[in-house]
């Protein structure tokens, strides 16, 4: 039998094992939101856990409708807002979608 | 019978779906690739912790590292300056071996073998991968400036771009220093190894000057047009802090030196007190040595979807030795979110899943320009599916506003926090 064929086969295998690998499927939904949030943690900490003594916000635990107002007020400023000398100019990088997942995912640690 | 590699190769050009067969005919723990990543530093650090978050565990990964501790390049011109002492930038591997389960090795490694996917170290062990994050940061090029190598052995003429004896030394070179004296740095062609680094150190070396030995300057020899990162700001800062102080000569390129002095094609002689010469840098040598330099022999091609060699598809290489994407500096951040995304894509593949097609990184990064000034360059990137590379987004970058006192503190949290995400 040539490569091809088994390799066919296998792959029939795998298709039907797929729909049986929920757990992978979850796996793939977590790891949207929890790259995405990895995005923030150089300076807001792993998983939003900022290191207590800094200057940046904890991330995990933040009211979902907060990060959301805040992140978008942030990215539809024209102008430096008072107080904030860098958020808005990194919130431009995300859309609506994004904000969205990362929102959720925040306010999902604890 | 198929092994794991012949398979691989055999289903390469059948698209996703034969690829997804892998993991769920297999045995959990076959499933898992073997992933060795090569580098301790921002990036290498930070893909071993997010490969075991990513998959919560399941794949395990040996991180290979000859050094126990890490001394961090961030944060190190505040040692040169005396305002920082070196054990505030050192840290060590403990957390991040206890918090994730990484399998740590402090070995050398002597070769990568990306045909036969195996990783010899200089202690005799010889390790095989299904994937290899390879994070080896820089090394420098000596040869191009007529004497350097010399003077640099002899520990006259110093570099200390990689943070550590170097750092210490130069500093004691500058406490040594009577008031009067000149420190000269000299600036390679971008790029190179922390855009902004090289003024920041001007600044902070003047910033000591000025309040210790407030008759002596600095020149600065720059190889490019004009200051590579936030130019206006630093100028701004010399302008306000460092008047008369700081001499700025752009498009000067050193050509040799002799003793501590510097010599050029046509510009007359510098003569300095203290002489730090950054050298031209490349990938590390063992990313040249495996041929994953394909630009040059200098910097490593990648795909910037996934960081994938464009020599050798399973091994990601990041940070400083890959060749950037544009607008892409070699920072420890950008290492650190280059890794995020390699995590990210290692994972998805062991699992068959089609890698994140819309990948963001950030760059923030914060120069120190005074003793209680700092200023920053942030930026976020993503693909671009017409160019098939990483950009900076629309309008999401930016520069201080000003020379704002407050963004002193943030720069020092910034540090506590990156220093927590990648070695926590």
């Amino acid at each position: 039998m040539s490569y091809k064929i088994i390799a066919l086969l296998v792959g029939l295998l795998g298709n039907i094992a797929l729909g049986l690998g929920f757990t992978h499927d979850l796996l793939a939904d977590d790891l949207k939101g929890a790259s995405l949030a990895a995005t923030c943690a150089q300076c807001h900490g792993t998983q939003g856990q900022a290191e207590p003594t800094t200057k940046f916000p904890k991330l995990a635990g933040m009211d979902k409708d907060y990060f959301l107002a805040r992140m978008k007020e942030f990215r539809d400023s024209q102008t430096k807002p008072e107080n904030v000398t860098i958020m808005h100019q990194i919130a431009k990088g995300f859309s609506d979608d994004q904000i969205g997942t990362l929102a959720t995912y925040f306010a999902s640690q604890k | 019978m198929l092994s794991r590699r012949d398979f691989a190769k055999s289903t390469a050009g059948f698209g996703l779906g034969l690829g997804l067969a892998l993991p769920f005919i297999s045995s959990a723990k076959a499933a898992s690739p073997k992933v060795v990543v090569i580098g301790g530093g921002y990036g290498g650090a930070t893909a071993a912790k997010y490969i075991r978050l990513f998959s919560k565990n399941s794949i395990a990964v040996t991180l290979i590292e000859p050094n126990k501790n890490i001394i961090s390049c961030p944060v190190s011109n505040l040692v040169i300056s005396g305002d920082k002492t070196m054990t505030d930038i050192t840290l060590d591997y403990t957390k991040l071996v206890k918090n994730h389960g990484i399998d740590m090795i402090h070995d050398e490694v002597q070769a990568l073998d990306v045909a036969k996917k195996t990783i010899a170290l200089k202690g005799g062990q010889t390790l095989s991968y299904d994937k290899c994050v390879l994070s080896p940061g820089i090394d420098f090029t000596f040869d191009k400036i007529e004497n350097l190598a010399a003077l640099n052995q002899a520990g006259k003429v110093l570099h200390a771009w990689k943070a550590g004896t170097e750092t210490i030394a130069l500093r004691q070179q500058l406490e040594a220093m009577e008031d009067g004296g000149v420190f000269a740095i000299a600036i390679p062609l971008a790029p190179y190894r922390c855009p902004p680094g090289p003024y920041e150190r001007a600044s902070m070396v003047a910033s000591y000057f000025k309040r210790h030995k407030p008759k002596s300057k600095v020149i600065i020899i720059d190889e490019n047009p004009d200051i590579t990162s936030k130019a206006a700001l630093f100028k701004q800062a010399w302008a306000k802090n460092y008047a008369g102080m700081i001499d700025y000569r752009p498009n000067l390129k050193l050509e040799a030196v002799d003793g501590l002095t510097m010599k050029f094609a046509i510009d007359e002689n510098v003569k300095a007190t203290v002489l730090n010469v950054l050298p031209e840098m490349s990938a590390a040598k063992l990313a040249r040595q495996a041929g994953l330099a394909t630009v040059n022999n200098r910097w490593c091609g990648v795909n910037y979807l996934t960081f994938q060699s464009l020599q050798s598809p399973d091994v990601h290489v990041i940070g400083d030795s890959m060749l950037p994407a544009p607008a892409m500096a070699k920072s420890g951040h950008m290492a650190s979110s280059q890794a995020k995304i390699v995590a990210a894509a290692i994972v998805s593949m062991a699992q068959g899943q089609a890698v994140n097609p819309n990948p963001i990184l950030i760059n923030t990064c914060y120069s120190y320009v005074s003793e209680k000034e700092a200023i920053h360059v942030a930026s976020v990137h993503g693909w671009v599916e017409a160019d098939k590379t990483i950009k900076i987004l629309p309008n999401a970058s930016g520069v201080s506003a000003n020379l704002d006192e407050s963004e002193f503190a943030y720069a020092e949290s910034w540090a506590k926090n990156i220093w927590q995400d990648s070695f926590g």
